[in-house]
Formats: C-alpha cells, sequence, structure tokens
C-alpha cells in the first residue's frame, strides 16, 4: 500500500500542492487531475522518489520510501513523459537492454512480441530515432509487459501521441495490471475508460 | 563487488545479490558498448584527437632529439589527459537528455555499480585505445623502449582514474549551462595529481631511476577514486535529477 502525507511540493519559488494525503491500495487506480503546471509531473516524480517533497512523507508498505530505497524500486515502474529511449537503438533492442538494467532478462522474441501486440511489427528492428513519437510511446509502453512483477506502475500521460487504435490496448493493460492487485498512477487530459474495480481521482491545483 | 554494499541499505550482501550487481555492471557495460558501436565518429574523436596533438608537438618543436625526448613524457600526458576531458561530455549527457538516466536511477541495482559500468564502458572506448596508440607515438619524441613501456603501464592505470574522477565533474555539472568549461574547471585540479606522478613515471626511467613509486602513487590514485568515485557521482547525479 501506498500512503502519501502532508505532501508539499515547491518548485523555484513556487508553492505547487500542499497538505496533499491520499492513500493508494493493492487493485486500485488513481488519476491524477489538473490543468498544466499544476504539479502533476512533480507528484508522480515524487512519488518514484526522484524528488524530494518539500515536506510531508511517502510510505510503501509502511516504511518511508527512502529509507526501503532498492526494495521500493523493485516495486515500481515508472513510465515518465520522456520516453526513455535510445535512439540509436533499436525498438526490440530498448526493450531488453532496458529490461537487463533492471535485472530482469527477455528474449528477442519476447521483446518483438510486446511490440507487435502494440502494433509495431515492422517498425521493431529500426532505430527508433526513424519512429514517430507515437511509435516511440508505444515502445516505451510496450515495457509495461515485463513489468507485471512490480505492483506499483507510476505513468506520466500514457495516452499522449497514441492514435486511436492503441489506446484501448493501453487501457487493457492498465485494467489487468489492477484487476490482479497492481497500483496505477497516471495522468491525462484525454477521457479514456479504463475498467477498474476501484477508480479514483486526484485534483490538483487548489493552490493559487 | 562489495564496494557497492556501502550504498545499499539492505543488509550483508548474500551471494545472489552479488550475482545480480555484476549482472547490471556488465548490462551497463554492454549496453553503452553497443551504443558506442552505432555511434562510432563520437568514439574516433577522442582517438583523432589525441593522434593529433601529440604529433603536431614534433613538427612545430623541430627535430631537436634531446629537445624531443625531454617533453615527450610530458606532451603525452597532457594530450592523453585533454582526450579524456573531450570524452567526459558525452558520458551522462544523453543519457540525462533522453530520459534513460532516469530510469537507471530506478533500477533496482544500486547506482553506483551502474555508474561504474559506464564509467568502464567509457574507457573502453576512449582510453583504451590511447593506452594502445602511445608507444606508437611515443616513438615520434625518440623515447627507449623502457620509457615506452613506462609509459604503456602509466596510461594503462592513469586513464581509468581520469575517467572515475571525470565521472564526478560530470555528474555535477548535468544540467548546467556550458557544462563543458564548468567540467574542465571542476575536473582539472583533480587531474593534475596524475598527470604529476604518471610523466614522472616515464621521467624517472628515462633518468634512469626505478619507476615503482610513481606507479604505486598511479595505482593509488586509481584505487581510491575507484572507491569514491562511483558513489560521489551517484549521489551528484541523485541531485542533478531532483
Amino acid at each position: 500500500m501506498l500512503q502519501a502525507h502532508r505532501l508539499e511540493c515547491i518548485r523555484g519559488e513556487r508553492l505547487l500542492f500542499r497538505d496533499l494525503d491520499f492513500a493508494l491500495n493493492p487493485g486500485e487506480l488513481l488519476r491524477v487531475e489538473g490543468p498544466n503546471g499544476s504539479g502533476k509531473t512533480s507528484l508522480l516524480r515524487m512519488l518514484c522518489g526522484l524528488l524530494s517533497p518539500a515536506s510531508g512523507t511517502l510510505q510503501w508498505q509502511g516504511a518511508d520510501i527512502r529509507q526501503l530505497g532498492e526494495t521500493y524500486r523493485a516495486a515500481l515502474t515508472y513510465v515518465g513523459h520522456q520516453n526513455a529511449l535510445k535512439a540509436d537503438l533499436s525498438g526490440v533492442e530498448n526493450l531488453q537492454l532496458g529490461e537487463a538494467l533492471a535485472g530482469v532478462t527477455i528474449t528477442r522474441e519476447a521483446a518483438r512480441e510486446a511490440l507487435t501486440r502494440l502494433g509495431l511489427a515492422i517498425a521493431a528492428d529500426l532505430p527508433t530515432r526513424l519512429l514517430s513519437q507515437g511509435q516511440c510511446r508505444r515502445v516505451a509502453l510496450a515495457r509495461l509487459m515485463f513489468r507485471a512483477r512490480c505492483p506499483l506502475w507510476v505513468l506520466d500521460e500514457p495516452f499522449v501521441a497514441l492514435d486511436t487504435a492503441v489506446v484501448p490496448e493501453i487501457a487493457a493493460l492498465l485494467s489487468a495490471h489492477v484487476r490482479t492487485g497492481g497500483m496505477v498512477v497516471y495522468t491525462t487530459h484525454q477521457d479514456v475508460p479504463i475498467e477498474a474495480g476501484e477508480r479514483r481521482s486526484l485534483r490538483l491545483g487548489g493552490v493559487q | 563487488m562489495n564496494r557497492a554494499g556501502i550504498e545499499s541499505t539492505v543488509p550483508p550482501s548474500t551471494a545472489a545479490q552479488e550475482a545480480s550487481l555484476a549482472a547490471a555492471f556488465v548490462a551497463v557495460v554492454r549496453r553503452d558498448l553497443l551504443l558506442a558501436m552505432r555511434r562510432r565518429a563520437d568514439v574516433l574523436t577522442t582517438l583523432v584527437f589525441f593522434v593529433i596533438v601529440v604529433s603536431l608537438f614534433p613538427l612545430g618543436i623541430g627535430p631537436e632529439l634531446n629537445t624531443l625526448r625531454t617533453i615527450g613524457p610530458g606532451v603525452l600526458w597532457v594530450a592523453a589527459l585533454l582526450a579524456a576531458m573531450l570524452a567526459l561530455n558525452r558520458l551522462f549527457a544523453a543519457d540525462y537528455a533522453d530520459g534513460t538516466l532516469e530510469q537507471m536511477v530506478l533500477t533496482p541495482q544500486p547506482l553506483s555499480v551502474l555508474v561504474l559500468g559506464k564509467v568502464a564502458a567509457l574507457w573502453l572506448t576512449t582510453g583504451l585505445p590511447l593506452v594502445v596508440m602511445a608507444p606508437l607515438l611515443g616513438l615520434q619524441y625518440a623515447l627507449p623502449a623502457e620509457a615506452l613501456y613506462t609509459l604503456v603501464i602509466a596510461l594503462a592505470l592513469g586513464t581509468p582514474a581520469l575517467g572515475l574522477i571525470g565521472a564526478v565533474g560530470a555528474a555535477l555539472t548535468l544540467g548546467a549551462r556550458g557544462p563543458g568549461v564548468l567540467v574542465s574547471l571542476l575536473v582539472l585540479p583533480l587531474y593534475v595529481p596524475v598527470l604529476i606522478f604518471g610523466a614522472g613515471a616515464v621521467d624517472a626511467v628515462m633518468s634512469g631511476l626505478d619507476a615503482g613509486g610513481h606507479l604505486s602513487l598511479l595505482g593509488a590514485l586509481l584505487l581510491v577514486s575507484l572507491v569514491v568515485a562511483p558513489l560521489a557521482s551517484a549521489a551528484a547525479l541523485r541531485i542533478a535529477l531532483d
């Protein structure tokens, strides 16, 4: 379970949010909403431990995420607003190397299959610098198919740049993860229906 | 691989954990070598720079053998040092720009091990070629065989230390504007001991002295930077991403 207690975020001189409390239990889907610049990305980066909150605590299974360190990172998957792809490597290579860094070996076939499922069969072996933005986003999201072992998914605008054909596929991935006891925190400006037992939302932008 | 245990918050390292650390190290090295293979021009830049600088001096100074012999070790070392600094710009900047660095920070492996892997790959692609080329270029300075031999050993000990020390500078200046100049200012003072003992070792041999002392000090510098630099770089990278 992920628990946030009185989180406060200050970027530069600006206060983005304060006294933010929420808890996320297994099987829950949390959508973070708010206008541009309201601190959605900052909140997600905070959940990953990339950003330290100005005050407040974040706890995973009752322990502070900073203290948990590697244990927490092993439970976490983050797809940021950057795709984290190497432009000189193909989609398959990007997936393989990315997972190898996370400590898991996946075969070329498995990587190719994941990309095929997202409609990238032909582009799987091209350097990602030749792919369109939407195709790159798909490669980045294909990573999720190998991350069922991580209970917590933190996704920053997963649907951005995707065409309407792939959006349901990604939505299905998220709802499958939640159904099997996972937790998903995501931001989006699109209204994408995601089937989940417990759907919650958090609205930022209250502080002026 | 025990070094990584310092950073990890997990209690005593078991055999399985050490195996996963080794796997992470190998994964990073392989990744960066593959990337270097795809961008050969970048890798060659360092080597070409080294060769050009070292080859220009004899042309500018003239064929006075005694002068060349005196300045040879120093020129070779200064060129190696500048070449090492040239390579630093690429160490973290690209990964930072495309977001892969963020993903590296979020892997369950200690970041210091991944940094060590990146520096190892950098040395293999930019440091090792210098070590191999150095004796060939040393011939232009009429350096005797035993001096060339010492030069190779000194460079083999010194260039990894340059990479490790430079990694701290590269990590600290990540995200700053005009990182190139800043890195030089930060890193050059720390490079000076390596330069002094490296060139000193070759000089000693040429004056008929034993280079053992200089080489041991170089080795010590390498060991210290091997322990300290990955931890310091990892801490700096976390700050850069905050």
